[in-house]
C-alpha cells in the first residue's frame, strides 16, 4: 500500500494521479446523472448509448488515421455519437412510445457494429475491447479538463432543473400537465452513464438530491478502491472498479434481502 | 323528485364538436358537453370507452383533431397550472426514494423555476391538512398504503389551488377509511372548485354529484363515441360504502339535453 501512496504522488509517475483524479471527477457524473438513470429506470438506455459511442469511436479512428479528418480523436467522435443516439432515442420516444425498447437494442447494436466496421478498415491494429472498456492509466490531462468541464455543466443542470427533474421522474404525465417538457429534460439527462453507484445508495437515500450525494460519494469510493487493489493484485484497472461496485452493490442488495426475511419471519413469529 | 341542478353561471368546461383519433382509428367523434364553474361532475363509462382520452384532453395531453375545447370561459388569466389533476396512479418507480411532502411540494411546480416562495409553502401545507395527511409529511412515499399514496397525490393536485379539480378513478383499489376521507376533502371543496370524477363505475355515482357525462353511445357512423347528459335520482340501495356516504342512480334511459341547465331554472 506504501508503494501504492508513493507512486500516487510521484511527479515522474502521472498516470496513476491522472487515473484517480479521473475516477473522482466522473464519480460526481455517475453520481448525479446515475441517480436519475436508476429512478427513471432506463439503464438499459444509458447502456445502449455507452455502447453506441463505439461507433463514434471507431469512425474518428478511421478519418484520423486516414487523413480524412486528422484532428478527430476519439473522445470527440464518442461525443458526436452519444449526442446524435441520444436524439434519435428522444425523437422515436416522442413519437411512437411503445418502440422505444426496440430502438434502444438497436441502436446498441448498430452502434458498435459500426465502430467494428470502421476499426476493420482503420490503418494498423485497433483493438474494439480496449475502448470499449477504456484504460483509466492512460487519462490525459486534457482528458481531465473535459471531465472537470462536464462536471461543471451537469451540477449546474442538475442544480438548475431539480424540480423538474426530481417531478417528471417521480410522475411524467404529472409534469407535462404542469408545463414541463418532459423530453427536453430527457435528453438532457440522457448521457451514458454506470448505475450502480446510485443503485447502491439507493437502498439508503431518503430522496433523490441525498441518492445523487451517496452515488457520487460511492463511485468516488468505488473508484479508489478498485485502482489501488488494481495497483496491488496487478489486474487491470476498470474492471477491477467495475467489480469491486458490482460486489458492494450485490452485497448491499443482499443485506436488504436478508433483513426483509428477518423482519417478516420476526412479525409472523 | 328529479335531483338535477339548473343554473347559468360561468362555463369552467366546453367541448364543441370535438373529434378524436389515435391514428386511424377514430375515439371521439363530434362531442359537445359542458361543465359550469363549481360543478361537481361525474364522467362514466365502460373501460376503453374513450374517458381517458376525453382526461388527456382536457389536460392539453392530446390535441383534438377538429372542434374546440375552451376552460374557463370569460375568465382572464387563466392559466393551466390552475388545473389539479389526480391520477389513478402516478407512473413512478416502486423504489424512488421521496417523501411525502416533497411529492405534495410537486404541486407548486413551475415549468421552468426553480424557485419555491412562501406562498408554496403555506399551499403545501394547507393542502396536506385538507388531504388528512399532515402527520405523514416525512413519511416514505413507498411505506404508504395505496389509500394512503392516493391522498398524497389528491394533497398534490390541491397544493396548486386548482380552479379545476380532476380525478381519475379516485376510490379504484381505495380502503373504505381512505374513501370516507377523500369525499370528506371533495365536499368541503364543493361549489368553490370545479371537479370531474372520471369512473367506470356506471350505475351509482356519489351524491355530491351535481351532473353525469356518459361516454359510450356509439354513433351510427362508425366505432368513435360521444358523450351524453344523463339523469341521475336518490338511490336509497345504493352501497354507501363505496362512495363515502350517500350515493345517486345514473338513468341511463333518460338524456338531457347540454343545454339542459342552462335554462329558466325549474323544478320537475
Amino acid at each position: 500500500m506504501n508503494g501504492f501512496i508513493d507512486v500516487l504522488f510521484n511527479p515522474s509517475l502521472p498516470f496513476l494521479r491522472n487515473a484517480m483524479i479521473a475516477g473522482i471527477l466522473s464519480s460526481i457524473l455517475f453520481g448525479v446523472l446515475g441517480a436519475i438513470v436508476t429512478v427513471k429506470r432506463i439503464s438499459g438506455l444509458a447502456g445502449a448509448i455507452s455502447h453506441a459511442v463505439l461507433g463514434g469511436i471507431g469512425m474518428a479512428l478511421y478519418f484520423s488515421a486516414s487523413g480524412i479528418v486528422p484532428w478527430l480523436t476519439p473522445v470527440m467522435g464518442a461525443m458526436i455519437f452519444a449526442v446524435i443516439a441520444s436524439i434519435i432515442i428522444g425523437v422515436v420516444s416522442l413519437r411512437a412510445k411503445q418502440r422505444e425498447d426496440t430502438v434502444i437494442n438497436a441502436i446498441w447494436a448498430v452502434g458498435m457494429s459500426i465502430g467494428v466496421l470502421f476499426m476493420a478498415r482503420t490503418p494498423g491494429y485497433t483493438d474494439p475491447m480496449s475502448y470499449l472498456f477504456g484504460n483509466i492509466l492512460l487519462i490525459s490531462v486534457s482528458d481531465l479538463y473535459l471531465l472537470a468541464v462536464l462536471d461543471a455543466v451537469v451540477l449546474f443542470l442538475a442544480w438548475r432543473f431539480y424540480p423538474q427533474i426530481e417531478a417528471s421522474a417521480f410522475d411524467e404525465e404529472f409534469s407535462r400537465v404542469r408545463g414541463v417538457k418532459t423530453h427536453a429534460v430527457g435528453i438532457v439527462m440522457v448521457i451514458a452513464m454506470l448505475t450502480l453507484p446510485a443503485g447502491t445508495a439507493g437502498y439508503i437515500a431518503r430522496n433523490l438530491a441525498w441518492m445523487m450525494w451517496l452515488g457520487s460519494i460511492f463511485s468516488a469510493l468505488f473508484t479508489i478502491a478498485g485502482i489501488s487493489a488494481s495497483w496491488s493484485m496487478d489486474t487491470p484497472a476498470g474492471a477491477t472498479v467495475v467489480v469491486i461496485t458490482g460486489a458492494v452493490f450485490l452485497s448491499a442488495a443482499a443485506v436488504q434481502m436478508f433483513v426483509r426475511i428477518f423482519k417478516r419471519m420476526r412479525n409472523s413469529g | 323528485m328529479i335531483t338535477e341542478k339548473s343554473h347559468s353561471g360561468p362555463v369552467a368546461i366546453r367541448f364543441n364538436h370535438v373529434s378524436f383519433a389515435y391514428g386511424s382509428s377514430p375515439v371521439l367523434e363530434d362531442v359537445n358537453f359542458h361543465i359550469h364553474q363549481g360543478d361537481f361532475s361525474a364522467l362514466v363509462g365502460p373501460n376503453g370507452s374513450g374517458k381517458t382520452t376525453i382526461l388527456k384532453l382536457l389536460l392539453n395531453l392530446e390535441r383534438p383533431d377538429s372542434g374546440r375545447i375552451t376552460l374557463f370561459e370569460g375568465l382572464a388569466g387563466f392559466k393551466r397550472d390552475r388545473i389539479g389533476y389526480v391520477p389513478q396512479h402516478a407512473g413512478y418507480d416502486p423504489a424512488f426514494p421521496i417523501t411525502v411532502k416533497e411529492v405534495v411540494r410537486m404541486g407548486r411546480l413551475k415549468s421552468f423555476s426553480r424557485k419555491f416562495r412562501s406562498v408554496d409553502e403555506e399551499a403545501v401545507t394547507e393542502a396536506m391538512e385538507r388531504a388528512g395527511i399532515s402527520e405523514l409529511s416525512g413519511q416514505p412515499y413507498q411505506s404508504l398504503s395505496g389509500g394512503q399514496r392516493r391522498r398524497v397525490l389528491v394533497a398534490r393536485a390541491l397544493a396548486s389551488r386548482p380552479l379545476l379539480l380532476i380525478l381519475d378513478e379516485p376510490t379504484a383499489n381505495m380502503d373504505a377509511e381512505s374513501e370516507e376521507r377523500l369525499f370528506g376533502t371533495l365536499g368541503s371543496l364543493k361549489g368553490s372548485t370545479t371537479i370531474l370524477i372520471v369512473t367506470h363505475d356506471q350505475s351509482f355515482v356519489s351524491s355530491l354529484t351535481d351532473i353525469v357525462l356518459c361516454v359510450g353511445d356509439r354513433l351510427k357512423t362508425g366505432t368513435a363515441r360521444t358523450v351524453v347528459r344523463h339523469r341521475t335520482e336518490p338511490a336509497a340501495d345504493a352501497p354507501p360504502d363505496l362512495f363515502g356516504g350517500k350515493a345517486v342512480r345514473v338513468r341511463h334511459d333518460v338524456a338531457l339535453n347540454d343545454t339542459f341547465c342552462c335554462r329558466e331554472v325549474k323544478k320537475i
